[in-house]
């Protein structure tokens, strides 16, 4: 592998609230190489959203601020970039997916335009020609009657019709990565699976690099190749997606694993939950922020932050008791 | 066998669909509920199953009584509830409890958690001897792993799996039967799931408590159910034991649903052969004629689009509505007709 598409380094986002400053993403580091799925999984506080947005700039600045870090893109580092050479990037060589596609849309615009805007800005093409370029990603993302599709409004599509006009949209310019923030939490099963099936599929065949952001350990083993896990605004463990599930090594990686339901599960044994709470942010412990619910903590988990180690090739994790 | 502690039959839920201020007029029917059956024994979980509008959530409400039913029966501990007014309802109250989903909004944040939890005592006139009424607060906070002195706490001091542990101690606090669970754990992030679902099933262990559990998150539902029901538009399309459901389900929805359901193992993912179902759910003002899935069936014969086909009992507890499992019988008849 030579350069990673994406290298995000030593990232640090911080939020003042009326609780004094919050770290939410605290020295986050993970690469992407081009064309391969990463997930990124994590609880609600741990800070897998607030790494994406950053990664595109979208942290509304105040409250949110970039730190420090790096986020190389092709060798170029993003945060170093003007206000109009980032925009030039979203939605052209990187395109972001969000949870919810009803808020995501423009209410009063027809879908049409909407998929069809980024080939208008980023590629300077008459709206005629952007529009039927949008019909034509409309019949990528295997919707039918394409062509009165184009001139309907948000509102007249199902949730998962405007999932599917998102991930048009995210692919009009054929980006080298896309972000996908738990694209179909707000959806049924049998939709989720189509979108993300979907989503995978095309990003497949344009050889675009995908970043998933999940909770669900179900989707990340279905479509990831590589897993990066936080907690606490610290990436805690990344691996393959093979060697993280056959070998989890961080004991949250495991507690987690342990206190899911499996479909295919032994039913006659109890789930082992993790006790306790995720981290409040605002009052994050000084050493390993998994160590209150940790049964293997000691007290050097306590006073120290674990840094990220690799200890086989591939699989980093934060864990002074792995070795 | 004796009596069912529930037994449902041929339930249905119809909402008119208004149009017009002044001069209303119905323009439709949303079909709910329409037509759903099955029972439920004591100490027993049943998980209902099924994708959103496909009228889980409506059915258990319509057990409870929070919801007019258009026809059909609700016998509860042999007694016919179905058109019980909040009056006749308050001793079945005591017997016939709700968890609901939001742990949020659920609880009253004015209250500490010993008036929510002792509420029904209060409400049911359980609650004149002060001494005996402040133990049983302290054993309810500790039958759900929750420490009676964060009883004179209010619900914003507590995490969202605490809090839907002081659901389930409120639920408890009449001492009832059957507990209807409507998505209790779905609002809780992954880690503390566990937690309250281990709750659930200690207190069934303990209690003989029997659980209506409607969820639609499959694993979950395996996990903590005896019996489970699939339901599609308003529909059960197949119900059955927990295993034969999941080792050979029948329906082709039931198929597209479990497929639908990522394995948290890459290695079994690979392997897996998944049912792949089109489109979405129809809406259930206008649901499709004959069986309601066969426009998203890619199993769908030209009878499945004009006959509906009924859930029909294969034995072992076992029935499914599809013409693929229960096409034998009429089709052996027309051929021994004579020509």
């Amino acid at each position: 592998m030579g350069q990673p598409l994406l290298s995000v380094r030593n990232l640090v986002t911080r939020f003042r609230t009326g609780r004094g400053t919050v770290t939410a993403v605290d020295h986050v580091s993970f690469d992407v190489a081009a064309g391969e799925t990463v997930a990124i999984v994590g609880e609600s506080g741990s800070g897998k959203s607030v790494t994406a947005l950053s990664i595109l700039r979208l942290i509304p600045d105040p409250p949110g601020h970039i730190e420090s870090g790096e986020i190389l893109f092709d060798g170029k580092d993003l945060l170093k970039l003007s206000d109009a050479e980032i925009r030039a990037v979203r939605g052209d060589r990187i395109a972001m997916i969000f949870q919810e596609p009803m808020s995501s849309l423009n209410p009063s615009l027809t879908v049409g335009m909407q998929v069809g805007e980024p080939i208008n800005l980023h590629r300077n093409a008459p709206w005629s020609v952007a529009l039927e370029k949008a019909r034509e990603l409309l019949g990528m993302v295997r919707m039918s009657d394409t062509a009165s599709r184009v001139g309907a409004y948000p509102h007249q599509f199902s949730g998962g019709m405007r999932q599917r006009a998102m991930i048009a949209m995210a692919l009009a310019c054929e980006p080298q990565l896309i972000i996908a923030d738990e694209p179909t939490t707000a959806l049924d099963v049998t939709v989720q699976a189509q979108i993300l099936d979907l989503l995978k599929d095309l990003a497949d065949r344009t050889g675009s690099a995908l970043v998933l952001i999940t909770h669900d350990l179900g989707v990340v083993a279905r479509y990831a190749d590589r897993v990066v896990v936080m907690y606490g605004g610290r990436v805690v463990e990344s691996a393959p997606a093979s060697a993280l599930y056959a070998h989890p090594r961080h004991p949250y990686t495991r507690g987690l694993m342990a206190s899911v339901p499996r479909l295919d599960g032994n039913t006659g044994e109890r789930l082992v939950p993790i006790e306790g709470q995720p981290p409040d942010l605002a009052r994050i412990p000084p050493g390993c922020a998994f160590a209150p619910r940790c049964r293997q903590a000691t007290e050097a988990c306590r006073s120290a932050k674990p840094p990220l180690r690799e200890i086989e090739a591939g699989h980093h994790v934060a864990c002074i008791l792995e070795s | 066998m004796t009596e069912p502690l529930l037994r449902v039959e041929n339930l249905k839920v119809h909402f008119p669909v208004m149009r017009g201020v002044v001069l209303k007029r119905q323009v439709g029917t949303v079909h709910a509920v329409d037509g759903v059956s099955f029972t439920l024994d004591r100490g027993e979980t049943l998980g209902l199953v099924g994708e959103s509008g496909c009228g889980k959530s409506t059915t258990g409400l319509a057990v409870l009584r929070m919801q007019d039913v258009t026809s059909g029966r609700i016998e509860f501990e042999g007694q016919d509830i179905t058109h019980h007014d909040k009056a006749r309802m308050r001793p079945i109250r005591q017997r016939l409890q709700m968890v609901y989903q939001d742990p949020y909004g659920s609880l009253n944040p004015r209250m500490k958690v010993s008036d929510i939890v002792g509420e029904p005592l209060v409400v049911h006139g359980l609650a004149d001897d002060r001494k005996a009424y402040d133990e049983r607060i302290a054993e309810l906070m500790r039958t759900v792993g929750l420490l009676p002195d964060m009883a004179d706490r209010y619900p914003h001091e507590f995490s969202g799996g605490q809090r839907q542990r002081i659901g389930i101690a409120r639920a408890l606090a009449l001492e009832p039967s059957l507990i209807i669970c409507d998505e209790p754990v779905s609002a809780l992030d992954v880690s503390i799931q566990a937690q309250v679902v281990n709750v659930l099933q200690e207190l069934q262990e303990r209690l003989g408590l029997a659980y209506l559990f409607i969820a639609h998150d499959l694993a979950v539902v395996r996990h903590l159910s005896h019996r489970v029901a699939v339901m599609y538009l308003g529909r059960i399309v197949e119900i059955a034991s927990r295993d034969d459901l999941y080792r050979a389900p029948l329906h082709p929805y039931t198929q597209a649903l479990m497929s639908a359901v990522p394995v948290a193992d890459p290695v079994v993912e690979r392997a897996r052969l998944r049912v792949v179902v089109q489109g979405e759910v129809p809406s259930a003002l206008r649901p499709p004629s004959g069986c309601r899935f066969h426009t998203r069936c890619a199993q769908a014969m030209p009878r499945c689009s004009s006959d509906d086909p009924p859930l029909a009992d294969l034995g072992g507890g076992r029935a499914v509505a599809c013409h693929l499992h229960t096409a034998v019988i009429p089709i052996v008849r027309a051929e021994l007709e004579p020509a």
